[in-house]
């Protein structure tokens, strides 16, 4: 099923007509009738009219795996910043470690970039991050290279198709957050090259056939 | 009452050969600044303003959070240079007014509960002023907004609307502003057209607010569709981008 409006840029206030689909996420409803709330593309799934917008802050969502760097330390937790409106928090108890000399700064200190998902979120919006799952660990080393959170999904591709593509061209080591964050490890001009892949994505995020526009990029520059 | 300069001449012409419902010519950019979340530049007629836009993040210091709700953080500013006199740098009473009635406008058209705890800050810099700076701000400012990904069930737009020589005029300039009989700024959510903010310096009769209202609403269409054509022209720009390199 689509939509006539399907993959067309909307602004705020513009009318949706939902042609019997369900109100997805970025519509609002006013007097019976349905305006998107946010800028971006107009997307189906599961019979739900949703907009992809195309700028914003990262929203955090249950289980989603971000990278997250330390900005402040309490008694028994780290504050993190997770490039959303809200800070997370990240316990000692939800990490691997044993807090053995009541000192959090030697396991974690200010600056420290940690790839960790969200556990939970609390009524009042409190985000607690854990660090206990499988490929969850602080990251050494490497370069960080910042999306637009909007626009991560595209990067990874479908069935993560773009991102596995870039890995085995480059050969560069890549953690993807949720969150916009990209941290690469590899030769420093490798590197460079896929963070010029990163941007070129972000910008045309909304076109279509991006993944064989970006294997030629890759192929050329090898 | 005649001022004591002529501001509409025998032929119906204001000062700078516009007609009495002519805008002056209009220009919005957007994101135009890399480190803000939202921005835009808009040139309206000698009006030079550039907004940037942050957040939602958290709200400091922390007792301006408000547990229910975002709060919109509008701060009007004018450049040193901006106007013929050297304004004296930093916030003095008319920008704090500005602020506090360009914040209200916009939490009308924003969704601030959303966000609760947070707040969203928009900086206005007026570079260039030339009458109507606050309406030049404001319109910039949820452009900057839609720029920034926020929420919000419509754009806020707004144009003034005054009294020169007797007559209500649309749009006015420094001289008319200065010499007129009164001016008149108004912004509206297009949509519904609620009125989201009015002020006004000067006199009019019922039926001249009347008159001045209807004029500035139009125009505000006018230029609500200006607003959009910018936003949209950010991604249009790629596409092209994107065909000039198929057709080499």
């Amino acid at each position: 099923m689509y939509l006539d409006i399907e993959r067309k840029i909307v602004l705020p206030g513009e009318e949706i007509n939902l042609e019997g689909m369900k109100q997805g996420n970025g519509i609002y409803h006013e007097g019976g009738k349905f305006y998107a709330y946010q800028m971006g593309v107009v997307q189906v799934y599961n019979n739900y009219a949703n907009i992809i917008p195309l700028s914003g802050k990262y929203y955090p969502v249950r289980n989603d795996r971000i990278i997250a760097k330390v900005i402040d330390i309490a008694p028994s937790f780290w504050i993190m910043d997770i490039r959303g409106p809200y800070p997370g928090f990240l316990h000692i108890n939800d990490t691997p470690w044993r807090n053995v000399d009541q000192d959090l700064s030697k396991i974690l200190g200010i600056g420290d970039t940690v790839f960790l998902k969200v556990n939970e979120i609390t009524e009042s919006r409190q985000i607690w991050l854990s660090l206990k799952d499988a490929g969850l660990r602080k990251l050494e080393g490497g370069h960080i290279v910042m999306v637009q959170p909007t626009k991560v999904s595209r990067i990874i591709g479908k069935g993560g198709s773009m991102v596995n593509t870039i890995k085995e061209v480059t050969g560069v080591r890549v953690q993807l957050g949720q969150n916009g964050v990209v941290w690469l490890d590899g030769p420093v001009e490798k590197v460079m090259a896929v963070r010029k892949i990163l941007k070129f994505i972000e910008k045309e995020a909304h076109t279509s056939g991006l993944t064989e526009r970006v294997k030629k990029m890759l192929e050329e520059g090898r | 009452m005649q001022s004591e300069i002529k501001l509409i001449n025998e032929e119906g012409l204001r000062i700078d050969g516009r007609k009495y419902n002519e805008l002056r010519p209009i220009k919005i950019e957007v994101g135009v600044l890399n480190r803000a979340d939202g921005s835009a530049y808009i040139e309206w007629g000698g009006n030079k303003v550039l907004v940037a836009v942050y957040g939602p993040r958290e709200a400091f210091p922390k007792h301006t959070q408000n547990p229910s709700r975002a709060i919109i953080n509008a701060r009007y500013n004018m450049a040193a240079f901006s106007v013929d006199e050297r304004k004296r740098p930093g916030p003095d009473r008319r920008a704090v007014e500005i602020s506090k009635v360009i914040g209200e406008a916009l939490e009308c058209a924003v969704f601030t509960e959303q966000f609760p705890r947070t707040s969203i800050d928009v900086y206005i810099e007026v570079l260039q002023a030339d009458a109507g700076t606050r309406i030049a701000g404001l319109t910039a400012a949820s452009v900057a907004l839609v720029d920034a990904g926020i929420p919000m069930k419509d754009m806020v737009v707004g144009c003034a609307a005054g009294k020169i020589d007797g007559k209500v005029v649309l749009d006015l300039n420094k001289e008319e502003d200065n010499f007129g009989q009164a001016d008149m700024p108004m912004a509206i959510i297009p949509r519904t057209q609620e009125i989201v903010l009015l002020q006004m310096d000067g006199n009019m009769t019922r039926d001249e607010l009347a008159e001045a209202v209807e004029l500035s609403k139009k125009a505000s269409m006018y230029i609500s569709a200006l607003q959009k054509e910018a936003l949209l022209a950010k991604y249009k720009v790629q596409e092209s981008e994107k065909e000039g390199e198929q057709g080499e």
